[in-house]
């Protein structure tokens, strides 16, 4: 199914790296302001989609290095696990624990269970999207 | 505004509905889509329509907008889309199988039963 | 702070996690789904043995305060719910071991029935009627997936109708979420409770509970919306199958019973006489359809059917006695059913089909197996001393006691013809000697089919035991329809005191 065209495939190159870093940049500034790890997941997977149509269904799984499905697992799992702290401070699970550090170049830097869960969050979205898309075009390869 | 939403909850779901009643896979899945459609946009209405609000509550502010609605469609959004996915998916596979998008594919394993 | 009441829904959705992270080794997948199912249904009794002894559990999940946060609440019934969920996952888990082959594995059956675990205990569990919500779609996604598993066209064929029918009143369920949002302003179902009594306009709430009878009627199969299960059940591997009869429309029902003791009351006559006619007529249409099939899984299927009636007209004539009656009602047959849904797998195993003509001389050949489907069947039909007999004792009797005479004319009749459908899948599959044309050869026999017998036997051994012991479960199951009657207690748990 790859759609040959020079165009899109040159500007596939360029704009993965760029989308990734967006998606990453989408998932940490989810703190405050709008963004998070389902948007910045829903970035990331849009930008391997892309790079799927303009190069193949092994360059995309290539691109991911990992098998989608072991990374909505990882995901998942970092998300649940992400609940857990809260019980040995004997609060309820999901309770956000924080951790605030003083570091020499960046300043304050608040680190969080909700972003270990928003991580998670954006590992799942990547995972689940990705199966499935990479399932059709599979799908649709084996027709052709 | 209001007669407004409410009418195009009604179009969407009449739509949905007679997308649905079509048996074919690909219009059922679309009808499936424009019914959840109508039900976001109703859930979304629930919280009542307003325009221009902060959704929190400040002594200066004339009125408020209900925030809660809007997580609730965000949740239904996401969830209807993972749904719609499988559905193709599935749709697909069972098109490629048969031949066929009829809703109701088998004859024999009706009576039959079992795929054994 | 009760970390019980979240374990039974973190385990399963650890386990799972972890089964698809560990994506391509076999071995520790099937390690995980036995040891993950197995960890999950100790938590369920744990989880029971706190609520028998102090009631009300509650966990405000992330610390949030009651009507704005999502609460877990764990009372008897969600608790019984729990265990008979941790149940038939450990019973599951350990036959599939036995009977999925490597394809079926490698489409990620062991994840998705954590997922269908893990969905099934949120909806027991929950508090809050839009994280109920939620928690049926978890259950939907991975039932779905799970039907299709293997992907042969009779599946896709009932997937569609499944998946279908089930967004439908999933659409339902949402809008009746969103009327009642609209009407009362909190989604905590404590605190819907608490509030709904309040208001002026009891034609609203009606149309609003009418909603979530259908809603919940669909995911139940309830009478005249059952359509879809007769079409699918009898589609997957048999581990799913037996999965799905146990749990799934028991959430169905569960959600009936607890938004209908709850927030909606039933001293209305017209909801309880909707419900009442649901209940008769689901019982006779189930057991009408069976009579007329002649495939294993599909008699079985519809049987379920007729079963969920018996369910309803617990709830539906709402009096103590018929409330422990349809809690004793559902612990026994989630039991029974996904038995004989194994034994049917079983057969298909030796005998290599699921229709009743093609079968037969398995009382000869193995005469073990044959007592073994004796015991879940005669308890289906309602034999004494096995478990349903003290079930459908205990509805029959609430019946007579609120001369609701046509409902207990109808709950005996299906016992009856349910009795003959036991019958006649025995006289076929057991008794009569096996036909020339015996369908295809049957599979090897393997070491594996100690797994088999295990599971069955030990869902055996539990029905004979609520048999025997029915007091203690008659008390238990007395204690919970108690919470169900009295909501202030559900209520004060909730929103008054603090985690």
């Amino acid at each position: 199914m790859p759609m040959y065209s020079l165009i899109l495939r040159s500007a596939s190159h360029f704009l993965l790296p760029l989308l990734l870093l967006f998606s990453i940049f989408l998932l940490l500034r989810g703190h405050n302001e709008p963004g998070g790890g389902f948007i910045g997941g829903l970035v990331a997977s849009a930008a391997i989609a892309l790079y799927l149509f303009s190069m193949d269904v092994k360059a995309a799984r290539q691109v991911l290095h990992i098998d989608p499905r072991e990374l909505l697992g990882w995901g998942l799992t970092l998300a649940v696990l992400s609940g857990v702290p809260a019980v040995f401070w004997h609060q309820p699970f999901f309770t956000a624990q924080w951790l605030t550090l003083e570091l020499p170049a960046l300043g304050e830097v608040k680190l969080s269970t909700v972003l270990l869960f928003d991580i998670g969050v954006y590992m799942v979205v990547i995972g689940s999207v990705l199966t499935v898309l990479l399932a059709l075009a599979d799908a649709d390869d084996a027709r052709h | 505004m209001e007669f407004l939403v409410a009418s195009t909850v009604g179009l969407l779901t009449a739509a949905g509905v007679y997308l649905l009643l079509r048996a074919r896979t690909f219009p059922v899945v679309l009808g499936l889509a424009l019914l959840t459609y109508a039900v976001n946009v109703f859930l979304f209405a629930m919280g009542r329509l307003a325009i221009n609000m902060p959704p929190v509550i400040t002594a200066t502010s004339p009125g408020y907008s209900d925030p809660l609605p809007q997580a609730l469609v965000l949740t239904a959004i996401v969830i209807s889309f993972g749904m719609t996915a499988l559905l193709v998916v599935l749709a697909l596979r069972a098109y490629l199988e048969s031949d066929s998008d009829h809703v109701d594919i088998a004859t024999d394993g009706d009576l039959k039963g079992g795929p054994h | 702070m009760r970390p019980e009441v979240a374990l039974p829904i973190l385990i399963p959705l650890l386990a799972g996690a972890l089964s698809l992270a560990f994506w391509r080794s076999r071995a520790m997948q099937r390690g995980i789904g036995v040891v993950g199912t197995g960890v999950m249904m100790l938590s369920a009794w744990v989880l029971l043995y706190t609520t028998w002894q102090e009631g009300y559990l509650v966990m405000h999940m992330g610390n949030w305060p009651a009507p704005f946060g999502i609460v877990l609440v764990a009372d008897l019934l969600s608790a019984i719910m729990v265990v008979l969920a941790g149940i038939t996952g450990f019973a599951t888990a350990i036959y599939s071991l036995a009977t999925l082959g490597k394809r079926h594995e490698h489409f990620g059956y062991y994840p998705l029935m954590h997922l269908l675990l893990a969905g099934v205990n949120g909806a027991f569990l929950t508090g809050d009627i839009f994280n109920l919500y939620v928690w049926f779609e978890v259950m939907l996604v991975a039932s779905f997936a799970l039907l299709i598993l293997g992907g042969e066209r009779a599946q896709m064929e009932g997937a569609i109708k499944y998946v279908t029918l089930n967004l439908v009143s999933s659409a339902l369920f949402l809008s009746a979420i969103g009327l009642l949002y609209g009407l009362i302003g909190t989604l905590n179902m404590a605190d819907l409770a608490d509030k709904i009594a309040q208001l002026e306009d009891p034609g609203m709430v009606k149309v609003v509970a009418m909603l979530f009878l259908v809603a919940f009627g669909i995911k139940a199969a309830a009478f005249p919306f059952f359509f879809w299960l007769p079409a699918s059940y009898h589609t997957p591997q048999v581990a799913v199958s037996a999965l799905f009869a146990g749990l799934l429309t028991k959430v169905g029902v569960y959600a009936l019973f607890r938004v209908f003791t709850l927030i909606f009351s039933l001293e209305d006559p017209f909801t309880q006489n909707v419900l009442l006619w649901m209940a008769g007529l689901t019982m006779l249409t189930g057991v009408l359809g069976a009579a007329a099939q002649y495939e294993f899984r599909r008699i079985l299927s519809f049987h379920i059917i007729s079963q969920i009636g018996y369910m309803i007209l617990g709830l539906a004539l709402f009096t103590p006695l018929a409330l422990i009656g349809g809690v004793f009602y559902i612990m026994h047959h989630i039991i029974v059913k996904a038995n004989l849904f194994f034994i049917s797998g079983l057969i298909y195993r030796l005998k290599g089909s699921y229709e009743l003509r093609e079968l037969g001389g398995v009382y000869r050949s193995h005469p073990w197996l044959a007592l073994l489907f004796l015991i879940p069947a005669l308890s289906l039909a309602g034999l004494p001393p096995l478990s349903g007999f003290f079930a459908k004792f205990i509805l029959i009797r609430a019946g007579i006691e609120a001369q609701a005479w046509w409902l207990v004319g109808v709950a005996l009749l299906v016992g009856l013809l349910t009795l003959y459908s036991m019958v006649k899948i025995w006289s076929e599959v057991f008794w009569k000697a096996a036909p020339p044309s015996a369908g295809k050869t049957p599979e090897p026999r393997t070491r594996n089919d100690a797994l088999l017998y295990l599971s069955i036997g030990g869902l055996a051994l539990l029905t004979v035991l609520i048999g025997l012991g029915a007091q203690p479960v008659f008390v238990l199951a007395e204690q919970a329809a108690a919470q169900l009657l009295d909501p202030r207690g559900y209520i004060e748990a909730v929103l008054g005191g603090e985690a």
